[in-house]
């Protein structure tokens, strides 16, 4: 079985996951880690925007 | 003398290696593990969620594993640092291994994706194996 996922998806998931292991990891109390893993996942969308219009200005 | 240097801190005591080898290794094996061996088992559930389907969507990608192969300082380097966050896998990739995924490192977005998703997967089980060592020695709870 292969997988195909577009950009967006593939991204998506990336930093799910990723932002899921690093909230449980980085912070000591439940409410810091989900706020944490919730701001990581944030940040991870705000780039993936950010850069793929940038991307998309830059090639016109 | 005039005291321009600060005092040093107290040194932690380190703890015995019997104490955290166990979390580790089993934080390692399998993601989460040092997590459930700790009875952390929520945070272990999601740590083995996100890692495993992270690398089951690497190999569905047809993510390249990587092999510690030589050769100018770059290749060396990428070869040997993503060989050492696939092994971080730990079980993960010894399976895969043992039934045989092999894949060429071959042009594309979605398989280069998946070369991603194995490698970040190693690397989040690495977070795992430090959070787990961090719970065994008592600086975390």
């Amino acid at each position: 079985m292969k997988i195909t996922l577009s950009h967006f998806e593939a991204a998506f998931l990336f930093a799910l996951f990723t932002s899921v292991v690093m909230g449980i990891t980085s912070k000591k109390s439940d409410k810091e880690r989900l706020n944490y893993g919730a701001y990581c996942f944030g940040c991870f969308l705000l780039a993936l925007f950010c850069i793929g219009w940038l991307e998309r200005l830059g090639h016109g | 003398m005039a005291q321009s240097q600060a005092a040093a801190p107290p040194k932690e005591p380190t703890a015995p290696v019997s104490v955290w080898i166990g979390p580790v290794i089993a934080a390692w094996l399998i993601p989460g593990g040092g997590h459930f061996l700790q009875k952390r088992t929520g945070r272990g559930a999601l740590i083995l969620a996100s890692v495993t389907l992270m690398f089951l969507f690497g190999l569905g990608m047809r993510g390249m594993m990587f092999t510690p192969e030589r050769g100018d300082i770059l290749t060396t380097l990428i070869n040997y640092g993503g060989f050492l966050c696939n092994l971080a896998n730990g079980a993960l990739y010894i399976v895969a291994r043992v039934f045989g995924y092999e894949v060429p490192d071959m042009p594309g977005d979605v398989h280069d994706y998946g070369t991603k998703f194995l490698v970040t997967s190693g690397l989040l089980n690495i977070l795992a194996m430090v959070d787990a060592f961090e719970i065994a020695t008592g600086r975390k709870d």
